[in-house]
């Protein structure tokens, strides 16, 4: 037997001989199970394209995103030198959008770091101590709900001022209620079990529960919604730099970009149409990434599906 | 046993029957969430950069016009009484005066409003008549070309930025085509010609009796009514399927086509009859999300609804405005909510 298959024997075992050797094995099933699925390996493949993009932006990008040319403007789609032609101000759209990827990579990053612990914490606190706390932190819950979410962002940017974090900010400030609704009603269910008692009579305070106990379970559908939220918060970003609340010129953030193309629409398409793709084509991966995660992590809502 | 101890239940019970007390819980809650949704317009109106008193006053004004406007504010009383000042204004329809044109922020809702209601309800009704059928079939014919499709017209939909394919549809249909009307609600030439009765163009022009400007008007709505009617269709028809695969696998179904019934009667009289309720409540959502997710369809469009006026007036500063719009397209929502689930309650005996 080589190596690689007693690896690929000890992974799949039914019988794990340790914790960790448990945790590798649903680990290695679940993405056997992921990379069956030609879709979300699809999604996948573009979002790591995506981020080496974004590594090795200064590498792969042959202009200046910034260097203006005005000479050279408003060039059209595989002209010398600028593949994807230039802007208003004679800048490489190829370039921008390489560069572009950072700022995109950079905002989904960061709400997806502050959304989901945001719904994290108040939903299992919620689920887990129950009574009037609960009642509070659901009511807090239900009223971020009851905002439309574009307007909500648009209020907030309002009032901290329009730049690229505080539209993470008030992308984040919109995100995380659903984050809360599902922790809570996981947490619900966990805390009514056989081993969360088991460990209680052990002696184990609340915070050691939750965080020890509580969490790791939450996070499999964290995981699934936050996939699956990421595309629709692509789309609020760049919304809202399409609006010029977001990230500000001469920053080559894509919405902001479309913004630009937008009063050349009828003479030059381009300028306005490449970013967009852009946008699309990283939704879209999220999307595709996420459907495969549900079907992987989370079978009782992918069998509907 | 089991009679005397809910004997003992009655008599320690207050009289209150359980149908006064859910109404009161709903009520309440209604009433906690709206007052949360004012509380949080407050706080963002109080942490704006901007000083409402210099907006009116002018930044030359004196030290004593400063303060006087200032206490007519109300900016020089706690915080907690100027948030009731604020609610009693709201309450009373008061949202206070527009910076930029000095109108009443009520009014000038009042004469927006319309144009986004127009544009929202022909785009769900567009969703609902192509997005329904759609989610039925692919779900009674699953796996099929048919479902692909349906799968894969949902899925751009999820992830197409709006805006831009708003601009596309522009770019195709008006610029190079020219098979619609462009940006705006008429074309110059038949602005304010039939008298406004609801706002809505189309139905002012058809009670007049001018199909002329009816036809202006909907070549004009067609293409930002036709792209927020696709992304509802993308929702309505995922949403469909789901349920519908959720009825067909069960096991009175079974029973049905055991019993010979068509497959006709199994699916719309057994089926489709057990998910309307469900379908209900995703459509007076996909209402609720158009309503306000018409913001960047109506700016791309020059649509003067509200959605384009809350973005113009967070970009001129007017901060009443903004204000006054969020709360509107807020407690819309709400409503729109609270109504499907009623309807939920209402005719769904399970739900009881």
């Amino acid at each position: 037997m080589s190596e690689t298959e007693t690896l690929r024997a000890w992974l799949l075992t039914d019988t794990p001989t340790s914790r960790r050797h448990a945790r590798l094995s649903s680990f290695y099933k679940g993405w056997l199970a992921l990379r069956s699925n030609t879709m979300a390996m699809f999604g996948l493949a573009i979002l790591v394209l995506l981020g080496l993009t974004a590594v090795f932006a200064p590498f792969l990008a042959p202009h200046d995103a910034f260097a203006q040319d005005l000479g050279n403007r408003l060039q059209p789609l595989g002209s010398d030198g600028n593949f994807l032609g230039t802007d208003s101000l004679g800048r490489d759209i190829l370039s921008r959008l390489i560069y572009g990827s950072r700022i995109t990579l950079y905002i989904v990053l960061l709400v997806a770091m502050i959304a989901p612990i945001a719904g994290l914490l108040v939903g299992t606190i919620a689920g887990y101590v129950g009574g009037w706390v609960d009642l509070v932190l659901m009511r807090i819950t239900d009223i971020f709900l009851a905002f439309p979410r574009l307007v909500l962002a648009l209020a907030f940017v309002a009032a901290l001022g329009a730049g690229i974090e505080n539209a993470v900010l008030a992308i984040s400030l919109t995100a995380w209620p659903p984050y809360a609704r599902i922790a809570r009603a996981e947490t619900l269910t966990i805390r009514s079990s056989d081993y969360i008692s088991a460990i209680r009579l052990q002696g184990a305070g609340p915070l050691r529960i939750i965080t020890k106990h509580v969490w790791p379970l939450c996070i499999s559908s964290l995981i699934v919604r936050v996939t699956l939220d990421m595309a629709g918060i692509i789309l609020a970003a760049a919304g809202l730099g399409f609006l010029g609340l977001g990230a500000q010129p001469p920053s080559p953030e894509w919405g902001a970009m479309i913004s630009e193309g937008r009063r050349f629409i009828l003479d030059h398409w381009w300028v306005a149409t490449v970013p967009g793709l852009a946008i699309f084509t990283v939704s879209l991966a999220f999307n595709l990434l996420g459907d495969g995660l549900r079907d992987v992590l989370d079978p009782k809502d992918g069998g509907t599906q | 046993m089991a009679l005397t101890e809910e004997n003992r239940e009655g008599r320690r019970r207050a009289p209150l029957a359980p149908w006064l007390k859910t109404t009161l819980m709903t009520v309440g809650s209604i009433a906690v969430t709206m007052l949360g949704l004012l509380f949080v317009t407050f706080v963002i109106g109080r942490v704006m950069p901007i000083d409402p008193v210099l907006a009116i006053v002018g930044e030359r004004a004196s030290q004593s016009t400063y303060q006087e406007v200032y206490e007519q504010l109300g900016l020089d009383k706690p915080l907690i009484v100027q948030f009731f000042y604020y609610l009693w204004d709201v309450i009373h329809g008061d949202f206070g005066m527009s910076l930029l044109n000095a109108r009443p922020v009520s009014e000038d809702i009042a004469r927006v409003f319309p144009a986004t209601l127009e544009l929202a309800t022909l785009g769900v009704f567009a969703g609902i008549v192509l997005g329904v059928p759609l989610g039925v079939i692919a779900a009674v014919r699953r796996g099929s070309w048919i479902d692909q499709i349906a799968r894969v017209v949902a899925l751009v939909g999820y992830s197409m930025p709006i805006f831009w394919l708003g601009l596309m549809g522009l770019l195709v249909f008006y610029g190079i085509l020219g098979w619609v009307g462009g940006p705006g609600r008429l074309d110059i030439f038949y602005v304010d010609i039939v008298p406004q009765r609801t706002g809505m163009i189309l139905l002012d022009s058809a009670l007049d009796g001018n199909w002329e400007v009816f036809r202006n008007a909907f070549s004009h709505i067609v293409l930002p009514a036709s792209l927020l009617g696709y992304y509802s269709l993308a929702y309505i028809s995922r949403m469909t399927r789901s349920f519908m695969l959720e009825q067909l696998s069960a096991e009175y179904i079974t029973t049905a086509r055991v019993k010979g019934m068509s497959e006709r009667a199994v699916i719309w009289r057994h089926a489709f009859r057990n998910i309307r309720v469900q379908l209900i409540t995703v459509i007076a959502l996909s209402y609720a999300n158009l309503l306000e997710g018409s913001v960047l369809t109506e700016i791309i469009f020059s649509w003067p609804g509200i959605g384009s006026y809350i973005t113009t007036a967070l970009l001129s500063a007017d901060m009443n405005a903004v204000l006054g719009g969020t709360v509107v397209v807020g407690l819309i929502f709400i409503l729109l909510n609270i109504f499907s689930d009623l309807l939920y309650k209402v005719f769904d005996p399970r739900s009881k």
